[in-house]
């Protein structure tokens, strides 16, 4: 509890004290015996006046200020007009005084707005723990001693020196010294990574055994730490659909039911149905269920420790809008290379045409490939063991999704798949293992090919399984790669759909078709590793973007970020959005249940006004607890 | 220009949300958000007059919720 709390606390407290003394004084007969009737009445309401003030003097002020600036329909007012008309029912005769329960009721509504702002301080405070992966210094070495600084001080290529047990503060590459890190605050994987000098780290990981020294590549501003916690605090601003829900029915809500206890309090008594008294009383006790705050308070909280949950298992999720739409996926898209594989390509066969020589061949494809990032040229540059000179390389073309063109020792050379033989027509035949086959092409003469395999990751099949298990009706893969080596991948999974040799503009062609084909409730999820699938990560429903470990475009693009490159982390995601959704209903049923439950009763005559305050702070604290459960995600790490 | 203020004692979602769309009626506010949870406010306000409009901003909040200070 903060200081404010704490005399927020005490101040109850007493209040509290004398309640109990003048409530037993007025059960024990003493008022009467010494004020007599009917002094007693008026005795008593001076007497339970003096708690009430303690109590709720606050709340009577502000409700006061409210008024003067045309803004009734708040708690305050509620409440200050609810236990005001308590009391004021002792100046109508033959009418049963409540000063007792208008005092009871500032009393119970104050206890409950404590515990609420205490529950609400102790949930914003477990999600900053959870998030408190930021450190707050940098060492650095000043004449040969070391110096903590404020991490932003540090400049791009700056060294810094990371002790073991410190967190790296900010991105670079390790120039000196070797060590494991624990990525769990990032990746939520428990396995530690072996670093040594040339490595690159990134921000929020530990350093667990050797003292590093690393020059920085990224300001602290734009380093992975800072830009995950920047995203996670922004999320939830990007609201969901059931929060901007809830907002508006805040707003028609109390004054629906402020104008239903007026009605109620006036029409019946004027039509003789019974005693202004009782329906005065069933009014007031409407007004003190009509505050929302339950609902508002506990939708935007669950999203929130859904989020921050699922954060913690290096799931990135970036507005509670796509934690939503998470949760109603049943399509989900998956390019194959990199996301459902492990895009490490491994050359297993080189088949030279009759009067060319393997090495020739390799040597030739790796130069013409040299500079290129796509996960097949770098396989070929690994499977040719010698140096690549870049001297012999002039001209260098990427042909997007075909392969790539180059002049090698001042020969054409081209390297890539079937549609890039037709189109320089070039004469190729296909190879009978399954793989990615790469033509080569030198002088336009057809020189061989290279077989390249992808492996399939090793929770893959499992993720496939998780995902039908959870309701997904399709998982599709979506390739560049040829028919058959796809097939081969969608049967070893089990995927529902595959479509194959899509060039990039080809994907969001295929992922627009899927979105056309699905509507109703479903939505579609695509996920990629982010590198160059930004198009069709904006396109679908949910963009999901993995191995995002340090890579910006990719942050950007997606909506959602899996920080490792494992699959069975959307399997996750997607579980952590259902049960977040599950909890925002729960407590928008209970929450709204319990109110009108509470509303027929006090319409009836049969509630009374200390169950009214369970139905507003009562309920508030109940739905603030459940959706701190939303955070909890401990019992799905796997 | 985009600033980002931190709020102390918000105590009621309901009132942050309210506190939200006065901000956002202020003559000169582009855009402002008030995050019941991480306890921020953002503001968007052309770089020129900002801080003649984070005045009233700051005037507006200690009208609706006297107990809440922005923090800058």
């Amino acid at each position: 509890m903060n200081k404010k709390q704490k005399r927020w606390r005490n101040r109850i407290i007493l209040a509290f004290a004398i309640f109990a003394v003048v409530f037993a004084l007025e059960e024990l007969g003493a008022l009467t015996a010494v004020f007599g009737t009917p002094g007693d009445v008026y005795a008593s309401f001076v007497l339970f006046l003096v708690p009430y003030l303690i109590a709720g003097y606050d709340v009577l002020i502000k409700a006061a200020r409210n008024i003067r600036r045309g803004q009734a329909f708040d708690e305050c007012f509620l409440m200050t007009v609810a236990t005001i008309g308590a009391f004021a029912m002792v100046f109508f005769p033959d009418t049963d005084p409540h000063m007792a329960e208008g005092a009871a009721v500032m009393l119970f509504y104050q206890v409950g707005e404590l515990f609420q702002s205490y529950a609400v301080g102790q949930s914003r405070k477990s999600i900053s723990a959870m998030m408190d992966i930021a450190p707050d210094y940098a060492n650095i070495e000043v004449d040969g001693r070391l110096e903590q600084v404020d991490p932003d001080e540090v400049q791009v290529g700056g060294l810094i020196v990371v002790k073991p047990g410190e967190r790296i503060p900010i991105d670079g590459v390790v120039v000196d010294g070797a060590s494991q890190l624990d990525t769990a605050a990032l990746t939520g994987e428990s396995v530690p990574r072996h670093v040594e000098p040339g490595a690159q780290v990134i921000s929020g990981c530990i350093n667990m055994t050797g003292m590093l020294h690393i020059r920085t590549t990224k300001p602290f501003g734009e380093s992975t730490v800072s830009r995950i916690l920047e995203l996670v605090e922004n999320a939830s601003e990007k609201k969901a659909h059931t929060e901007n829900f809830i907002t508006r029915f805040a707003r028609w809500y109390t004054p629906l039911v402020t104008g239903a206890a007026a009605l109620l309090a006036v029409v019946p008594p004027l039509l003789g149905m019974g005693s202004w008294s009782d329906w005065i009383l069933r009014g007031l006790t409407f007004l003190v269920v009509s505050c929302p705050c339950a609902l508002v308070i506990s939708v935007p909280l669950s999203f929130f420790g859904g989020i921050g949950g699922a954060s913690k298992l290096g799931i990135l999720v970036k507005g509670s809008n796509y934690l939503e739409l998470l949760a109603h996926v049943d399509t989900v898209v998956f390019d194959k290379t990199g996301t459902l594989t492990d895009g490490t390509f491994s050359v297993v066969a080189i088949h030279p045409e009759a009067d060319a020589d393997a090495d020739a061949l390799l040597s030739a494809a790796a130069h013409a490939e040299a500079f290129s990032d796509h996960p097949i040229a770098v396989s070929v540059r690994e499977a040719y063991r010698g140096a690549i000179d870049r001297a012999r390389i002039a001209q260098v073309a990427e042909e997007s999704g075909h392969g790539v063109s180059a002049l090698v020792d001042g020969r054409r050379v081209l390297v890539g798949n079937d549609k890039l033989m037709a189109e320089h027509g070039t004469v190729w035949h296909d190879c009978d293992l399954t793989g990615t086959v790469l033509h080569v092409s030198i002088d336009g003469t057809y020189a061989g090919h290279i077989v390249i395999a992808d492996v399939v990751k090793e929770d893959a099949a499992q993720t496939i399984r998780d995902l039908h298990a959870a309701g997904v009706r399709r998982c599709v893969m979506l390739t560049g790669d040829r028919a058959d080596v796809a097939e081969a991948v969608g049967r070893e999974l089990g995927l529902d759909e595959v479509h194959a040799q899509l060039l990039p503009q080809d994907k969001v062609e295929a992922v627009e078709r899927l979105l056309a084909e699905e509507r109703g409730e479903g939505r579609l999820a695509f996920v990629g590793d982010g590198i160059n699938d930004a198009p069709v990560l904006t396109r679908a429903d949910v963009g999901v973007a993995m191995g995002a470990m340090g890579s910006d475009a990719a942050i950007e693009a997606a909506d959602v970020v899996l920080m490792d490159d494992k699959p069975s982390n959307i399997a996750r995601a997607m579980r952590i959005a259902r049960k977040t959704m599950r909890i925002v209903w729960q407590n928008i049923v209970f929450a709204l249940g319990v109110k009108v439950l509470i509303l027929v009763l006090a319409a009836l005559g049969l509630a009374n006004m200390w169950l009214a305050v369970f139905g507003d702070v009562g309920v508030a604290v109940i739905a603030i607890l459940n959706a701190m459960r939303a955070m909890r995600v401990g019992a799905d790490r796997a | 220009m985009r600033k980002t203020f931190k709020l102390d004692e918000i105590d009621c979602a309901n009132c942050a949300q309210k506190l939200q769309d006065a901000i956002c009626k202020l003559d000169g506010v582009e855009k402002a958000t008030v995050n019941f949870l991480t306890q921020k406010l953002t503001l968007i306000a052309a770089d020129d007059r900002f801080d003649e409009v984070l005045d009233r901003v700051v005037e507006l909040t200690a009208d609706i919720e006297p107990d809440c200070e922005i923090l800058r």
